[in-house]
């Protein structure tokens, strides 16, 4: 990947803030967080931490523009240009680019698209990328058997799988590309003592590699081997405010 | 960044004093899906209609780019120029097939008739054409001389899709593409789409009710609501942090989204 110096900011937030305003209630407003602020450079495993409720998941959504924001700036550097952009404007285009080049996302849950098969799903971001579809293809297959998924499920759509067989699927699809700003929403939670040893694994390869990890992990034996600074997310609540 | 290849603004259909939509402004790019999403009587027709050229408007701007790089509006064009865009840059792919379809002749010559209008003439090349087409959208070879009259609905609607793409368009234009199709059909009409557009890399506006065909298949999003946009934006930003109070009933309304 296009390597970055160890001092170079990867992802920036400044002074984020979210509230929710349910219409559908009355116009209640629920404040989530505010002056949210934190820095990753490559090779940084960042963890999320707090109790549940906190807002975690929230931020993690804001920073990769799938939540709005009510303030605040999120800088993600371009990785083809090299300068910070911000993906908090929420303009379409801009956070569409991100996504392709600079910030990947592994979420809890993988939403299935119908007919379309396990191997197809994570070569998908290689192949948006321009990478021929049997080279992108053959890295995915690479990357499903490293996660231990059987072979027969890789031709079959991912519907009907298990909560693990979804994860390491997601999760593959998520490693597959050399973003260098990855954020991870408890990548470990439905996988076995085995599976999680190969996430630690890959995680710890990325971060080797200079990648720039924002994630979640509930799983303290997980967190303690990858996590290299935790930002306590309490610190940011918007609740006792309101 | 390329330039957009659609471009609408201060758009309003009036019928008589009933609003159609009014005050619409919104960019498309090259290889880019944007839905259109509302209840019935939003008024997400009109505009598809508007700015397909199917229909007049009252006032705004509908500019496209042509492929010599011209951006001029739609109303610039002469008749001859506006029908040449509507048989071979564009296509529009209705809710019922049978809008779009001839459906007392015969398959092969549904896709072949749209290569005739580009003027093509060797019968045994549109024939070969219009069977790559039918195989494209899983169509099976040996159905090629058979009237769409005889096909589900499902195979009617890929027929559909085969007789827009094959004079290679730039643009689509769809109506509820899967509104009149089972579940299951749904699925395949969708997949096809899907992997089509991105294939292809068309340009498409679509106009849904359904929030999961706008997840599915848009980048972008416009939500309407009494022929006004009321929320715009990226597509999955849109259906998971609504702001406006009739997204937020829209995506509330489904059971799990």
């Amino acid at each position: 990947m296009t390597s970055f110096d160890k001092g170079t900011a990867l992802l920036q937030v400044e002074g984020v803030a979210k509230s929710f305003t349910m219409h559908l209630r009355g116009g209640l407003t629920l404040p989530v967080v505010a002056n949210v602020a934190f820095t990753l450079h490559p090779g940084e495993c960042v963890v999320l931490g707090g109790p549940s409720g906190v807002g975690k998941s929230s931020i993690l959504r804001m920073v990769y523009g799938n939540y709005a924001v009510d303030a605040g700036r999120i800088l993600v550097r371009d990785r083809k240009q090299g300068a910070m952009q911000d993906l908090a404007t929420g303009d379409p285009r801009t956070v569409l680019e991100l996504r392709r080049d600079s910030i990947g996302y592994v979420s809890q849950f993988l939403r299935a698209v119908p007919r379309v098969s396990a191997l197809d799903v994570v070569a998908e971001p290689l192949v948006a990328r321009g990478i021929a579809r049997d080279a992108a293809a053959e890295r995915a297959a690479l990357m499903l058997k490293r996660l231990n998924l059987p072979e027969a499920l890789f031709g079959l759509p991912p519907a009907t799988f298990s909560g693990g067989e979804k994860q390491r699927v997601n999760i593959a699809r998520g490693f597959i590309t050399d973003h260098p700003v990855l954020l991870l929403d408890e990548p470990t939670a439905s996988l076995d003592a085995t599976n999680r040893d190969v996430v630690v694994a890959m995680i710890r390869e990325k971060l080797d590699a200079g990648t720039a990890i924002l994630g979640i992990f509930h799983d303290a034996p997980v967190r303690e081997a990858v996590a290299t600074r935790m930002v306590d997310v309490s610190a940011f609540s918007a609740r006792e405010a309101a | 960044m390329s330039d957009p290849i659609l471009s609408v603004r201060d758009l309003e259909r009036r019928y008589g004093t009933f609003v159609g939509c009014t005050g619409i402004s919104f960019d498309l790019w090259p290889g880019e899906v944007i839905a259109i999403v509302g209840e019935s009587g939003s008024g997400k027709t009109t505009l598809l209609n508007c700015i397909s050229a199917r229909m007049e408007r009252s006032s705004g701007e509908i500019r496209y780019r042509m492929r010599d790089g011209r951006f001029p509006d739609l109303a610039e064009l002469g008749e001859a120029e506006r029908r040449f865009l509507m048989r071979t840059d564009w296509g529009f792919v209705h809710q019922n097939p049978a809008d779009g379809l001839r459906m007392r002749v015969s398959a092969g010559a549904n896709v072949g008739e749209r290569l005739m209008a580009v003027g093509q003439r060797h019968y045994g090349n549109i024939r070969r054409t219009a069977g790559d087409w039918l195989e494209r959208v899983e169509i099976a070879a040996d159905r090629i001389d058979d009237k769409p009259v005889t096909f589900s609905g499902g195979m009617r609607q890929r027929l559909q899709i085969a007789r827009n793409l094959v004079t290679h368009p730039r643009l689509i234009f769809m109506d509820e593409p899967t509104g009149g199709l089972d579940v299951s059909v749904q699925a395949r009409v969708l997949d096809l789409l899907r992997a089509l557009v991105a294939d292809l890399g068309l340009s498409v506006v679509i106009v849904t009710h359904d929030l999961a065909v706008a997840r599915l298949l848009s980048q972008r999003m416009i939500v309407m609501k009494g022929g006004r946009i009321v929320e715009q934006g990226l597509t999955d930003r849109v259906l998971d942090d609504p702001h406006h109070p009739y997204t937020q009933l829209l995506v509330a309304s489904i059971p799990e989204n």
